[in-house]
């Protein structure tokens, strides 16, 4: 019998191929077809680019490159790690920031007030919580890729025609 | 008992038997034949998600519409053949009778050593006379986190003691976990966990499950091999990101079943399945895939009526 050598194929910012959507009667821009990858590829650093938007909810892409700035959001958000390693800082605010019905992800000015909850270190393929009512920071001392799991928010950059299959 | 070993069974005016080879379906007015194989699999899915988001198609004839409360249980009815001719039969029950009825109908028909969750590689026949049962694999119940899987008092992670080893299309997928660092008062808070190797041990082809919630937001990841044995109809947008290896998958109108396009993803590409088509995957090697579902119960309705536009975005 042959012997077959599988492997599972995942992609990175180095590596990553398309596909695509094969139009027989229909406009491909209906899939909103783009490639997480190539959307970090042109990224500035932790720019929270929307490829995937249902109603009010997002997946975000991130390219995670050096130290963001401390973010907090009134609900979870999950971050997934795409490609890299990402340093994940957490801080229990010590008061509200954001009101509850305020929703995606608010940047803080300047460094959070409140008690050091803990630190996460993600690599490719690890999910992380940010859990409400917490300030976050990302650190990659070398270029990653993050997906992150939010509601738009003032901070979710939306360019469909840019990254899509048209 | 018929001469096969298997029961009939009835459901309203649908009647359903089995032989060696096929479940047969009958209506009045009406019969229909599915491979017996392709008929388990796709029930046992219908039974596990609660009759999913909107359309089971069980082929281009048979399947269910779900109304979240009651379902319609019908032949025809997304046909086009079919609706040319007003042939098709429609009969709407609540959801608790449909689910008991296909529960037992799963639980008679599925003989020992056969798995309709299992990848074609990994299981026995479906086929022969009744030839026992399987009954921890028909009564699966569907992972779904209230917040994210692993953390405390959710849906636990998967591993070699809890009976789920890596597969063996993923053996080589990376089974380190996060380095977690939490202070005193913040552990049920701080929390991570592989994602791809929790999705590496899942024991199951083709079955969604819920790993981290933000509100409605719900992502449903799931290893996928050979084919989806439904043809998902949506009644909402819903997404797909893939994670690792390559899915082809076969869009169609949702009502006739008209073809579309087709859509080929690979790892890192995203794409959504509008709220008006019908959708079936192909998976060459077990492949991981995100689905990612809007759950809000308002959106069938307002998709049905044309309140929302059945693509997610305007460019």
């Amino acid at each position: 019998m042959f012997m077959h050598k599988r492997e599972t194929v995942f992609a990175s910012l180095e590596n990553f191929q398309k596909g695509g959507v094969q139009p027989i009667n229909d406009d491909p821009r209906n899939y909103a077809f783009s490639n997480i990858f190539e959307v970090a590829s042109t990224a500035e650093p932790y720019e929270k680019i929307a490829v995937g938007k249902n109603l009010k909810y997002v997946l975000e892409a991130i390219r995670a490159e050096g130290t963001s700035p401390w973010f907090t959001a009134s609900h979870d958000e999950a971050a997934l790690v795409m490609d890299g390693e990402v340093e994940i800082r957490l801080v229990k605010l010590r008061e509200k920031i954001v009101a509850d019905d305020h929703e995606g992800t608010t940047m803080l000015e300047g460094k959070p007030d409140g008690r050091r909850m803990g630190e996460i270190v993600a690599s490719r393929g690890h999910m992380a919580l940010l859990p409400k009512g917490a300030a976050y920071q990302f650190h990659a001392a070398k270029t990653a890729v993050i997906l992150l799991q939010t509601i738009k928010g003032d901070l979710t950059v939306e360019r469909w025609n840019d990254i899509c299959q048209k | 008992m018929n001469q096969f070993g298997y029961r009939d069974f009835n459901l309203g005016e649908f009647s359903f038997r089995r032989d060696e080879y096929f479940a047969h379906i009958e209506w009045p007015g009406g019969t229909h034949t599915v491979p017996v194989d392709k008929f388990l699999k796709a029930l046992i899915r219908d039974v596990a998600w609660n009759f999913f988001y909107g359309i089971v198609n069980f082929d281009d004839v048979f399947g269910t519409l779900n109304h979240y409360g009651n379902v319609d249980v019908f032949a025809g009815l997304y046909n086009a053949g079919y609706k040319a001719q007003k042939k098709e039969f429609v009969r709407n029950f609540p959801s608790e009778e449909v689910r008991g009825a296909f529960a037992a109908i799963l639980d008679d028909w599925t003989n020992e050593g056969f798995d309709p969750f299992a990848a074609p590689e990994e299981t026995g026949s479906a086929f022969g006379p009744k030839r026992g049962s399987n009954p921890i694999a028909v009564k699966r119940k569907r992972v779904t986190a209230a917040r994210m899987a692993g953390l405390k008092n959710d849906t636990p992670l998967r591993s070699d003691a809890d009976g789920h080893p890596v597969n063996r299309h993923f053996a080589d997928v990376n089974q380190t976990e996060p380095k977690v660092h939490a202070e005193p008062g913040f552990e049920d808070e701080v929390h991570a966990f592989n994602f791809f190797a929790y999705l590496s041990r899942s024991d199951v082809t083709w079955n969604p499950s819920v790993c981290s919630v933000v509100k409605d937001s719900l992502t449903c990841p799931t290893t996928e091999e050979f084919v989806l044995p439904i043809i998902h109809g949506n009644d909402r947008v819903e997404w797909f990101v893939q994670l690792s290896d390559e899915i082809i998958w076969d869009v169609s109108d949702r009502e006739t079943g008209a073809p579309r396009a087709r859509v080929t993803m690979k790892a890192g590409d995203v794409a959504a399945m509008p709220a008006d088509i019908r959708h079936q995957g192909f998976s060459p090697k077990r492949s991981m895939l995100l689905v990612w579902e809007n759950a809000d119960s308002t959106l069938p309705e307002l998709y049905a009526s044309g309140k929302l536009k059945p693509n997610p975005v305007d460019f």
